[in-house]
């Protein structure tokens, strides 16, 4: 029984490597000696590349560097170019926006925010030409283009943030800084300029799909774990059958909430609710300043926010009760 | 199998990596007093330790002897004593002990005054002592709805130190001196912030000028009216932070945070700070910065202006400073009223030179710290 309960992938297949369907004309060739690795294979395939780079990954890749670099010598250049301070304050360092002044200026002075927008432009670039060359790999394989579709609701979540809401807005410096703590506090002062995120019903739905896929993935994950002691994770050769890991998984659902999804139906619903958790989220974004000022005060209007008793009797704004100063 | 080992090995190296990167959290018990509707998540949370050396660090020191308020006043008995003369001079005496315990006890005396001849000007601390006496008679005499009748001291600021421990003035910092760097005044761990990576130059814009703190829209829908973006809301965050780490106390302190620009949902204790940032902004506006002919260079920032208060100035980590034990009580005759507001001209002060420096005869106040000016109207929003 015990040999069952592993934390790693137990069997690794050794042999010749898999080189892959052969590449219509026109296509560049797969890169790289293919080599098994132990340790990737504790974790996954042990197999690793030949990997398939091509124009559009090439190009890619180019762009993203390129704005990987800028983002990194701004933040340098903001520490007057110390080695030691880079490395300690690296988590607070940002690129910021330019400032408000300048509106939708298309290139703002590069001292003042220039460099966020090439950045940004290089970057945006980068994850679009990366999103046609998966699409176009899964179509070379004869897959559906699922994988492609679910990184456009990421990539939609991006650009929302990044530059169709600055768009409506009328300024970039609407948008996110590039900088780990910076971002973050960026979505905190978001939140808080426009009368708290937690009311707007957008949010709200994305955080549903998000904790939502959360909860399918352990559901799922948990489940053809629990059955591959009979073979779980060869999912198709057993749907049909009858005792197997598969019929097991669904009879443990069904008996515990009565109700089970399918070998295919439980992908379904976890493509969705991933799909959905960044685009509900982008969807509030983009209501916000846009459409809705101060989504507290939306709820109020709409009945979503729970009254509270007056327990701070007497508190009025000093600056309209004209109270002392 | 031994399934254990990788689970306490991944949760060893988790408490190493926390313990690393977490330095500073503070270890239970911490104290919860609940000062919010229930359900609102309105607490006040006090770290036992902390609490316990702040308790320490804030102690109130006892008077040096009672003074006794009759005889002769002061002003007639002394040479150039400006603000203090209606004092008796058993008071007179007293006060001047106090202060030198409170701001200059190793230094004593001559940190202010000449011993050969204790009328002489020629020090400038002797000037800004001068005023400063001034600035706590204000604040105590004015900003009621700040201090109540608790009041300041000299003390509340200085603890013995010539210079008050919590002081800021302005700094470019790094980053922005060539085409690259451009960092908005944030993005650094900045002491004046919490060490967060929010606006540095909050205490300048909010705390020097008077610029709008306000960022919400008081409509659910846009208007057009305001115009206050991301970028404010982020350096009006920076202050409540340095608010907030000034006092040791959370946001909750002050607001209710599903709506925290809801007054009809805030602690009294907003009205409090409301006052008090005015009160900040007096004291450097109408104090502090007039005084920048007499500082020494050593005196003043990189950029040349004169050090400033915050609010960590008077609170050093207290939310009442000094655990609200009123200082003022044994010192009402020289600090709980306004004697003298006139003001002499700075630009004029030659250190060196014994004076006496006082105020061109019939000159009036530049002002007297009292509140109602236009950048305290114009910050009201």
């Amino acid at each position: 029984m015990n040999e069952y309960q592993n934390i790693f992938t137990s069997v690794q297949l050794r042999g010749h490597p898999e080189y892959g369907i052969p590449l219509p004309a026109g296509d560049s060739e797969r890169m790289g000696e293919p080599f098994f690795d132990h340790l990737m294979g504790r974790i996954g395939n042990a197999q690793i590349g030949p990997i398939y780079l091509g124009f559009l990954g090439s190009v890619s890749i180019a762009f993203g560097a390129l704005a990987f670099v800028i983002i990194g010598l701004n933040m340098w250049a903001s520490v007057d170019w110390n080695p030691i301070q880079f490395v300690r304050q690296l988590f607070w360092l940002a690129l910021e926006p330019p400032p408000a002044k300048y509106g939708l200026k298309i290139l703002p002075p590069l001292s003042e925010g220039g460099w966020w927008l090439i950045a940004g432009f290089f970057l945006t670039t980068s994850v679009l030409l990366w999103w046609l060359r998966m699409y176009r790999r899964a179509r070379q394989l004869g897959m559906g283009t699922h994988v492609s579709w679910a990184f456009a609701s990421a990539i939609f979540l991006f650009l929302s943030l990044g530059f169709i809401r600055p768009l409506l807005m009328g300024s970039w410096s609407e948008a996110v800084p590039f900088g780990i703590f910076p971002h973050l506090d960026w979505t905190a002062a978001f939140s808080i300029r426009y009368g708290n995120l937690y009311y707007n019903p957008f949010h709200c739905l994305s955080i549903v799909f998000l904790y939502g896929s959360v909860l399918l993935f352990a559901m799922h994950g948990a489940t053809i774990l629990a059955v591959s002691r009979y073979g779980g994770e060869r999912e198709i050769e057993q749907i049909t059958d009858r005792g197997t890991a598969s019929e097991r998984a669904a009879l443990f659902w069904r008996w515990t909430m009565g109700f089970n999804a399918t070998m295919e139906s439980v992908h379904r619903w976890a493509w969705w609710f991933a799909v959905l958790t960044p685009l509900t989220g982008a969807i509030g974004i983009l209501l916000t300043g846009t459409v809705v000022d101060n989504w507290y005060l939306w709820g109020m209007k709409h009945g979503i926010v729970a009254p509270l008793p007056d327990i701070f009797p007497g508190v009025v704004d000093p600056a309209i009760s004209g109270g002392g100063q | 199998m031994r399934l254990w080992i990788p689970f306490a090995v991944g949760a060893g190296s988790l408490l190493a990596i926390a313990s690393f990167v977490g330095a500073g959290w503070d270890l239970p018990p911490v104290d919860a007093t609940q000062i919010g509707y229930r359900g609102t998540g309105m607490y006040d949370f006090h770290d036992r330790e902390n609490s316990a050396a702040l308790k320490l660090a804030n102690v109130v020191p006892e008077i040096p002897y009672e003074a006794d308020p009759t005889g002769s006043r002061a002003k007639d008995v002394y040479e150039n004593v400006q603000i203090l003369g209606d004092l008796s001079e058993d008071q007179f005496n007293q006060f001047m002990a106090s202060i030198t315990e409170w701001v200059s006890p190793t230094e004593g005396c001559n940190y202010c005054h000449n011993p050969e001849n204790l009328a002489s000007d020629e020090l400038y601390t002797k000037v800004v002592a001068r005023r400063m006496i001034q600035m706590t008679q204000s604040v105590n005499s004015q900003w009621q709805p700040h201090v109540a009748q608790t009041g300041v001291t000299c003390y509340t600021c200085h603890r013995g130190n010539p210079v008050p421990a919590n002081i800021w003035f302005k700094e470019k910092g790094p980053g922005g001196k060539g085409m690259a760097g451009y960092r908005a005044n944030q993005n650094l761990a900045s002491s004046l912030v919490g060490n967060t990576s929010l606006p540095e130059d909050g205490l300048q814009r909010y705390l020097l000028d008077a610029e709008n703190i306000r960022v919400h829209s008081a409509t659910a829908l846009p208007t057009g009216e305001n115009k206050a973006g991301i970028k404010d809301a982020e350096a009006t965050w920076g202050l409540m932070i340095h608010m907030s780490e000034s006092l040791g106390v959370g946001c909750v302190t002050c607001h209710n945070s599903r709506a925290f620009n809801d007054w009809d949902q805030s602690p009294p204790t907003r009205v409090k700070a409301w006052h008090g940032i005015r009160m900040v902004r007096s004291i450097n506006n109408d104090y502090l910065q007039g005084l920048s002919p007499v500082f020494p260079d050593n005196r003043k920032g990189p950029e040349g202006d004169v050090f400033k208060a915050d609010c960590a100035t008077c609170h050093q980590g207290v939310q009442k400073p000094l655990y609200g034990v009123s200082m003022l009580k044994d010192y009402l005759d020289s600090l709980g009223k306004q004697t003298e507001t006139a003001v002499p001209d700075y630009g004029a002060y030659k250190p060196g030179e014994a004076g006496p420096f006082r105020p061109a005869a019939g000159s009036q106040s530049s002002s007297t710290g009292a509140p109602q000016s236009d950048s305290q109207l114009a910050a009201n929003q």
